[in-house]
């Protein structure tokens, strides 16, 4: 959103708000004929207009379409600013860096035109000292110059730092400015009035302040084009976004731009081509290829009813499909944001840093100041060259940049690599906390299982027959969301046993004599479910509930059993307080689940499986993915209960669960993951979302972001030696014992590729690969 | 030599003084909004004072082609976003308590304050 001149203070938000592209505005005066049109449309409550930006934005209840209408009638153009903007967007900010890497290319260049030569004098020819009028003109010419240099490649360093301070604070270009400035106004007092310093010491710097500023420059040029890269995986996601649409538009099918794309459009794509927006399906079936956004490989099956989301491939059919979510709404817009967010957030490890970059600059430049007093005081002669020389390399060698950069870019690279393992991390402390996780919970239906289950055994007692008891099950169970409740009307529907579907309401053959009526349904979490239909008392659950009922369950017990070890979910039905049936449902376990915890326990995590299933059920079914820690029987509110258990116990618990009963654990553990089914990315207790629904999801994001924080290590470490070690040796601390003192020159080329290491670093981590599954 | 180190020790003094002592003044958000340029490694303005207890857009301007100034972070909100460059750019601030909230750039060169009164 983008407003200019308006004034939010205790406004309301929330309220419905549009903007809109505006195109072909060129004056002033059309900003008042554009905001007219549109506050004259039904339902608009306030329009503006950005002139600088051609950005329109509308409060109120009015239809997109409306809107662009009104513009169009009053003269001008107008779009839906939309992801396709991103693009643009992304495009524009491209180009912006393009022309800012060749201004630092001419100003390195420009700079090191001078400086090269002139060092190469000083090294073959020899001293670049003052001692007669011929060389003081000489060096006059030279420091003129130099001058050049840093007005015309080094202002932007020498107006960052007058600005920053005014602004009471200082950043590199505050150090890089006081530093080439020294060299230089020391040189020029040399030139002008030699006999103001010893004679030893009349020797000039231009060439030092010269090279800085050309190799300063050229260290941003590189680490410009050094950070494109890391924002890689952020471009291939905008990139799958498509540019048009074919929409069907008063009966005729007609191309247009996807941000003129309307909610409930319908569209039509081809086979081979991409999904332009989220929508249902309305007609027609294909295997659409969606790899790019969950990272599951085989295409998946769509009919009609079925969700569709932009940047996806149609691979088969062609399908007509109606538009659900348009433009910012859709999830590919969505997983970019929310990728763009973390991208740019901070991981708890990175704090330290930023106290010390906040405190940075100032104290380098007490230390340069401290530095040239224990030279004038207790160094060599001539004292004053020695002190300008330490006071300067001191300035030009700190690098506040390499320590800010450390954290930031690992992040960027890290995050963005995740999302293109179909992994979304909320943000940098989600990132932090997943790689140190040492217990992972695992919820079982929906997570290590698929989630769909199947009835696979009825066992009725002695005098009822299938038919009957599975079609009062299922007419029983027919208003639950309950997977098992759903396994047990999908199974009733595909023996004809139901008749009639409408949406949410299932009603049972013969309604009209009676059978099917639900009344006094009762649920209760954990144990079943109790109700009438039909004047019968029917009760459906488990052990307990048939117990607290006092219904007599004899051997039944013991084939309950049977069943449960072979992972299925017994269940006993009672009508009118007598046991009717077993009825199993089974939930098959996800192909790759037994890799996937194989994975994580290869990488010491305690893996634990919680359900609310039944012990034997649960053993069973953690015996064949190879868990031995599980807690079975757990009510859905006990879930974060059994997430705190391993927390007492000191462990960083990892909680994953498809996020339908399972967000109070999900938030309370040190990491919830959620299990999105497809790519649905609106699960919002979850700190990383795994976009398909396989478990090897898990074992990437802690992959990631272990590698990330490694990475993170490396350039914190690197970062703070590098300034630790570089100073005391600029100021010369090595001077007293080997006489060594280094060159302003070498510092400057030091810093230069100090902060150029971290990007590179950071890049590295684009090469990671989680192991192969 | 005296006089020297005398010099150099005020300029010490100074710096402490000017870069972490004194306390610039702060623009107060009122009726017309308020537009922070970033420009030239710094925030313009960088201390900015606004009303508790009820939402406020704050609008950025990023003149600035350094990469550095592109993010912007509000870590005490949870705010992180980029700022294109050349172009406006909101940032909505929720209902807030009373208190300092700094904003920063990713490096934390680019430094500022909002307080909230």
């Amino acid at each position: 959103m983008t407003v200019s001149n308006a004034n939010w203070v205790g406004e309301n938000l929330n309220s419905s708000e549009i903007e809109l592209l505006i195109d072909g505005a060129s004056c002033g005066s059309c900003v008042k004929k554009i905001e007219s049109a549109l506050t004259r449309v039904n339902g608009v409550s306030r329009a503006e207009m950005n002139f600088a930006q051609r950005t329109v934005t509308i409060a109120g209840t009015a239809k997109q379409l409306d809107l662009i209408k009104a513009v169009e009638q009053a003269g001008y153009h107008a779009k839906v600013s939309t992801a396709a903007t991103e693009d643009e967007a992304l495009s524009e900010k491209e180009a912006a860096d393009f022309v800012y890497y060749k201004r630092l290319i001419r100003d390195m260049s420009l700079a090191l035109a001078l400086g090269i030569p002139l060092m190469a004098y000083g090294l073959i020819v020899g001293e670049m000292t003052v001692s007669t009028t011929k060389e003081q003109l000489a060096w006059l010419v030279v420091g003129l110059l130099t001058l050049g240099v840093m007005v015309f490649s080094g202002k932007h360093f020498y107006i960052g730092a007058w600005q920053s301070f005014k602004n009471h604070s200082a950043n590199m270009d505050t150090l890089i400015a006081l530093g080439t400035g020294t060299a230089w106004l020391y040189s020029m007092v040399v030139v002008f009035a030699p006999e103001a310093v010893p004679e030893m010491a009349r020797h000039v710097y231009f060439e030092a302040t010269a090279m800085i500023i050309g190799l300063i420059n050229l260290g941003l040029a590189l680490e410009l084009k050094a950070r494109g890269r890391t924002s890689e995986a952020i471009k291939r996601l905008i990139g799958l976004q498509p540019k048009t649409a074919r929409v069907i538009r008063n009966g005729i099918e007609v191309d247009i731009a996807i941000d003129q794309v309307l909610l409930n459009d319908v569209v039509r794509v081809r086979p081979g081509e991409k999904i332009s927006v989220d929508g249902n399906v309305i007609e027609g079936h294909s295997a659409i290829d969606e790899s790019m956004l969950t990272g599951e490989p085989m295409p998946v099956e769509k009919t009609v009813g079925a969700e569709v989301v932009a940047g996806t491939i149609n691979k088969t059919g062609s399908i007509l499909f109606k538009a659900t979510r348009v433009g910012k709404d859709t999830a590919l817009a969505q997983i970019i944001n929310m990728v763009k967010r973390a991208q740019n957030s901070k991981p708890p490890i990175g704090r330290l840093a930023d106290v010390i970059s906040g405190y940075f600059v100032p104290v380098i430049m007490i230390i340069a100041v401290a530095s040239a007093l224990i030279w004038l005081n207790f160094g060599p002669d001539p004292v004053i060259a020695y002190a300008i020389i330490s006071a300067t390399t001191v300035l030009i060698i700190a690098c506040p940049c390499a320590l800010g950069l450390a954290t930031p870019m690992s992040v960027m690279v890290g995050v963005g690599k995740a999302a293109e393992a179909g992994v979304l991390i909320r943000n940098g402390e989600a990132l932090q906390t997943a790689s140190k996780i040492s217990a992972m919970i695992l919820d079982k239906t929906g997570t290590i299982t698929q989630g769909a289950p199947k009835v696979t055994d009825v066992i009725l007692a002695a005098e009822f027959d299938e038919a009957t008891v599975l079609r009062l099950a299922a007419v029983l169970e027919s208003g639950s969301e309950h997977p098992l409740a759903m396994a047990i009307v999908e199974s009733a529907q595909e023996r004809g046993l139901l008749l009639v579907q409408e949406p949410g309401r299932e009603y049972a053959q013969g309604s009209e004599q009676g059978i099917g009526k639900v009344s006094n349904f009762k649920a209760i979490a954990g144990y079943g479910v109790q109700a009438e239909v039909d004047g019968k008392n029917l009760l459906f659950g488990n052990e307990k509930l048939m117990q607290e009922q006092g219904i007599e369950l004899g051997d039944f017990v013991g084939k309950a059993q049977g069943l449960a070890a072979e992972a299925k979910t017994p269940m006993y039905f009672a009508i009118d307080n007598q046991l009717a049936a077993i009825i199993a449902v089974a939930d098959p376990i996800k192909e790759d689940s037994i890799a996937a915890i194989k994975r994580l326990q290869n990488n010491g995590i305690r893996v634990v499986m919680l359900t609310g299933d039944n012990r034997d059920t649960a053993k069973a079914v953690a015996k064949k993915v190879g868990i031995t820690e599980f807690f079975a029987e757990v009510l859905p509110e006990q879930k974060s209960e059994k997430v705190q258990e391993l927390q007492m116990q000191g462990e960083i618990v990892g909680m994953t669960g498809d996020g339908i009963n399972d967000a109070p654990a999900l938030a309370i553990a040190n990491v919830g993951f959620a299990i999105g089914t497809g790519t649905d990315v609106a699960i919002e207790s979850a700190d990383i979302t795994l976009m398909r629904g396989s478990l090897h999801g898990l074992a990437d994001a802690i992959a990631v972001s272990k590698a990330t924080l490694r990475n993170i290590k490396q350039n914190l470490f690197g970062a703070f030696i590098y300034n630790m070690a570089g100073v005391p040796f600029a100021a010369g601390i090595l001077y007293p014992f080997f006489g060594l003192l280094l060159s302003p020159v070498i510092a400057g080329a030091a810093m230069a590729f100090s902060s150029l290491t971290v990007v590179t670093n950071a890049n590295r981590l684009r090469l990671f690969k989680a192991e192969e599954h | 030599m005296i006089i020297i180190n005398l010099v150099g020790l005020l300029l010490i003094g100074l710096i402490v003084w000017w870069f972490w002592l004194y306390k610039p003044e702060e623009t107060e958000v009122g009726e017309k909004g308020v537009v922070i340029t970033v420009e030239n490694g710094t925030y313009s303005p960088s201390r900015i004072t606004i009303p508790s207890g009820s939402p406020v857009a704050i609008q950025f301007l990023r003149k600035d082609p350094s990469p550095c100034s592109e993010s912007l972070l509000i870590p005490d909100l949870q705010i992180s976003d980029s700022l294109p460059q050349n172009t406006l750019k909101t940032i909505y601030l929720p209902a807030m308590k009373p208190g300092n909230y700094e904003f920063h750039c990713q490096m934390q060169m680019y430094r500022g304050q909002i307080t909230v009164q």
